[in-house]
């Protein structure tokens, strides 16, 4: 792509402030990050040096219309205007400006990234780094945490992306470019007409050519037979817009007359065979399930808006039969025309050569078919189909209970619930397990226990099962750890400690919480401490968490005061290294 | 099996109760001064009993952890008629009976209390809960309810891993009411994981409210109840060679086994690992 694109682009044109202006001429001079406009007059106040990085989008007129211009707006809301003296002009300048504002985009935002790279002295290759800026422009979490700390010098790139190398494979393997489906309009039959003289022009382009032979087979069919050996291309075209022409004016007995002058013209003009075809083993390929029953829904005939919209043959049983090949039908056209809509494109050859598209499209036609004829598997399918419609419930085998699907979940959800544990349940077993002691032996247990059971078997269950004054305790207790705020933590899909924060709080947190497990990693990975390097790298770390201890500080007396005990306990775990070492015991 | 039920009768409430009651002599010999038996006994019979009158097409299924089995004590389904919950003593007295026989005899000392059997009774009532499930399209909603008190044996934590992992793909929501000192892990991930309840009562003796109030729910009438929440949720793994509860150790990529100090070779799967890096590969380039 870099390649075809040129790096200068200079056109005459004429400079504009409006529209109706008539403008000053003078010569435009595009590069790839500015553009220059000279005045032919030198004396001329006009002279124009703009940067495309001022320029937000360009603006134009269609091709065929009676100015060719092109308008580059701004920001702030100022704007160019350019007439070029023809379209092909005014096409190779929009193109380049398209390029240009998309180039200076980005450029603006890759400019950090850039400068950044040359930092380390590593030896990558051009496609590893064009690979780690793409990553970091994707994933703005992964940017900031690449600012922040190899920008700020507190790791180096390759440590940074020694733990993603799978995310820079991942993004090798680019997921395939979107294509760009067939156009949906119909080729309008409606040709350009002159107003003065008998002349109408069709346009034909490679992407029409294609629509016509995908949806018309018997032109296809008529185009390999005749061209070049009967006519020439053009005489073909000729011919075929003949035809549509014909149709338009939806005269058929003219149309009868001519094809029975003109034995091609009347391939045009005669109903398609080749579909028809195709249409009855469609019809065949349809699930018999289906059911096809008519009902009041399906009666067209009878409704108060006459079609639909569509054009109906009023004369239609005046006509002979001899005229009946000639006739088209619209609403067969507008499905035919749907159905290769939807196919989408099935050949890859390149637009160009007609020959070679009407070529490829026939060999899809004749592979289709040849599948189609051999259709034992279609066969099968079909069967198996029917009998998956057509069940009968009782006569089922029985189905394996349903499971639930494998859920990996961001740890951002158990955010909320790891905090009270960091450090208090470790504590809590030590001294639990001190307070159960049995100094029973195993056979005295036991005896007990059965004991209590032959007691209760014998008096029965006591009577009243509990005391109404420890029932409403219980339930008070009950309600009031429900309802109060402490409990609120622990995992709650709808509501968390989180989302109760103000927003900025919010995000500022789960940065820190970010940047602080990215710290931890490398921190308690460069242990167990043999070298110098391991001990500057453990060092630097520290520094750079105890810098965001305050800023964790500042955000916990931000917040409102029956929260801030929670954001407290959330904060806890980020403050692990502070409270292992202290400010004062950092030494080996 | 009961017969099958005609649907309309299986409303959204209809429930299969699992309850698995730790029968651990040691942990009730040691709390006897607060709680006894006895009285866990009787609350816990009332509470059977209520659930299986909320609804005529509840089942109650219990199943007693012992310290060297497990087995069914009470089953509501068994028998023409459903049964009161009473009739579980008999047969507990027989489970004792025979976990007795199974320990060793030279135990005699008290030497703590050790821990129940609480993977082999979620087991067992997955696997209940399984046949259940393969018994036709309609059927009760499960869920299972662990009574525990006996300390989390170390030991247990793949078993009971696993077990917490198969009731959350079969989508069986374990709730656990810890009548012990302290809190258990195992149970905390458990409900933390399934989706269930988990509670340790202050008061043992209203112990009958606790469980009417939170336990005796069914899953559909959850969604619009507010249940308790713990405080938090010890997720913290037991390396898989020692069985000690560790925060930070190392994983074998291939089976995800836990350990706590650098392996050549992992105990599970036998993939070998690669030499531990005591040097930061960088730092060869001697910054």
């Amino acid at each position: 792509m870099a390649d075809k694109q040129q790096q200068v682009v200079v056109k005459r044109a004429r400079h504009k402030s409006s529209v109706k202006d008539p403008g000053t001429p003078g010569v435009l001079k595009m590069t790839k990050d500015r553009f220059t406009f000279m005045a032919n007059d030198p004396s001329s106040p006009v002279k124009l040096n703009v940067e495309f990085r001022t320029i937000k989008g360009h603006k134009f007129t269609k091709d065929g219309t009676k100015q060719a211009l092109l308008n580059l707006t701004q920001d702030q809301g100022g704007n160019y205007i350019f007439e070029f003296e023809n379209f092909p002009d005014r096409n190779v300048c929009k193109d380049f400006v398209a390029s240009a504002i998309a180039l200076s985009g980005e450029a603006g935002r890759t400019v950090p990234e850039k400068s950044a790279v040359p930092i380390q002295d590593e030896q990558l290759s051009a496609a590893e780094m064009e690979r780690r800026i793409k990553l970091l422009q994707e994933d703005s979490d992964l940017q900031k945490l690449h600012k922040q700390f190899v920008i700020g010098g507190i790791l180096s790139e390759a440590e940074f992306w020694a733990t993603r190398k799978k995310l820079l494979e991942q993004n090798y393997s680019r997921r395939p470019k979107q294509r760009v489906a067939l156009k949906n309009d119909m080729w309008s039959t409606k040709p350009l007409a002159d107003g003065q003289s008998n002349r109408v022009t069709f346009n034909l382009t490679p992407e029409i050519i294609l629509q016509i032979f995908a949806e018309k087979p018997a032109v296809r069919q008529a185009y390999l037979n005749f061209v070049p050996n009967k006519m020439t291309e053009k005489e073909f075209w000729t011919k075929y817009s003949r035809a549509e022409y014909l149709h338009s004016t939806k005269n058929v007995i003219a149309a009868a007359a001519e094809a029975a002058e003109d034995e091609e013209l009347a391939v045009f003009l005669k109903q398609d065979d080749m579909l028809v075809n195709e249409a009855r083993k469609k019809i065949r390929q349809v699930d018999p399930t289906l059911d096809m029953e008519a009902d009041e829904g399906d009666d067209y005939m009878h409704l108060p808006i006459q079609d639909h919209g569509l054009p109906r043959n009023d004369n239609k049983d005046v006509l002979d039969s001899q005229y009946e090949p000639y006739r088209r039908s619209f609403s067969q056209h507008l499905n035919q025309h749907a159905a290769v809509v939807l196919q989408g494109r099935v050949i890859d050859v390149e637009l160009g050569d007609t020959r070679s598209v009407a070529e490829a499209l026939a060999r899809t036609k004749h592979a289709e078919l040849a599948k189609d004829a051999s259709d034992v598997y279609l066969d099968k399918e079909r069967l198996e189909r029917i009998s998956r419609m057509t069940e009968i419930e009782d006569l089922q085998a029985p189905r394996d209970p349903a499971v639930a699907p494998l859920s990996i979940k961001d740890p951002r959800d158990y955010f909320d619930s790891q905090q009270a544990n960091a450090f208090s349940t470790l504590g809590d077993t030590v001294s639990g397990a001190k307070q159960l002691k049995c100094s029973v032996s195993t056979r005295e247990a036991y005896c007990s226990l059965k004991e209590c059971i032959s007691e209760i078997k014998f008096q029965g269950l006591t009577e009243p099962t509990i005391n109404s004054e420890v029932a409403f305790k219980v339930l008070n207790g009950l309600a009031q750890n429900i309802s109060s705020n402490k409990y609120h933590l622990g995992r709650n899909p709808n509501e968390s400690i989180l989302d109760s924060l103000p927003k900025i709080t919010r995000e500022e947190l789960l940065l820190h919480w970010s940047s602080i497990q990215e710290l931890l990693k490398h921190f308690w990975s460069s242990y167990p401490i043999t070298t110098k390097y391991l001990l500057t790298k453990a060092t630097k770390l520290k520094d750079a968490m105890s810098q965001i201890y305050p800023k964790l500080q500042e955000i916990k007396e931000s917040v409102q005061s029956d929260l801030r005990h929670q954001v407290s306990l959330l904060v806890q775990p980020m403050l692990q290294v502070d409270v292992l070492f202290g400010n004062d015991k950092w030494s080996f | 099996m009961s017969p099958p039920v005609p649907s309309k009768i299986l409303t959204d409430d209809v429930s299969l109760l699992m309850v698995l009651i730790d029968t651990n002599p040691h942990f009730w010999s040691s709390i006897k001064p607060h709680f006894s038996f006895s009285k866990f006994l009787s609350h816990v019979l009332a509470f059977l009993n209520s659930i299986l009158l909320l609804n005529q097409l509840n089942q109650v299924v219990v199943l007693a952890t012992g310290i060297n089995s497990c087995g069914y004590v009470f089953d509501s389904s068994s028998g023409s008629v459903s049964q009161r919950a009473e009739s579980l003593l008999p047969k507990l007295e027989e489970f004792a009976e025979n976990d007795e026989s199974l320990s060793e005899r030279d135990d005699d000392s008290g030497n703590g209390v050790g821990s129940s059997l609480l993977s082999g009774s979620l087991s067992m009532a997955l696997c209940y809960i399984q046949r259940v499930f393969r018994s036709g399209p309609l059927h009760p909603q499960p869920r299972i309810l662990c009574l525990h008190g006996s300390p989390d044996g170390p030991g247990q934590y793949v078993a009971i891993m696993n077990s917490i992992f198969s009731a959350q793909r079969s989508m069986v929501p374990i709730d656990s009411c810890v009548i012990g000192i302290q809190h258990s892990a195992f149970l905390q991930q458990a409900s933390y994981i399934t989706g269930g309840v988990y509670l340790k009562p202050q008061q043992l003796d209203g112990l009958f409210q606790y469980l009417a109030t939170v336990f005796a729910t069914d899953l559909h009438s959850r969604n619009f109840l507010r249940l308790p929440k713990p405080v938090g949720v010890d997720f913290r793994a037991s390396c898989f060679c020692h069985k000690n509860t560790i925060d930070m150790g190392f994983i074998c990529s291939v089976c995800l086994s836990i350990f706590c100090k650098h392996q050549k070779k992992c105990s599970t799967c036998g993939s070998t690992f690669g030499q531990a890096k005591t040097l930061d590969p960088s730092a060869s380039q001697q910054r």
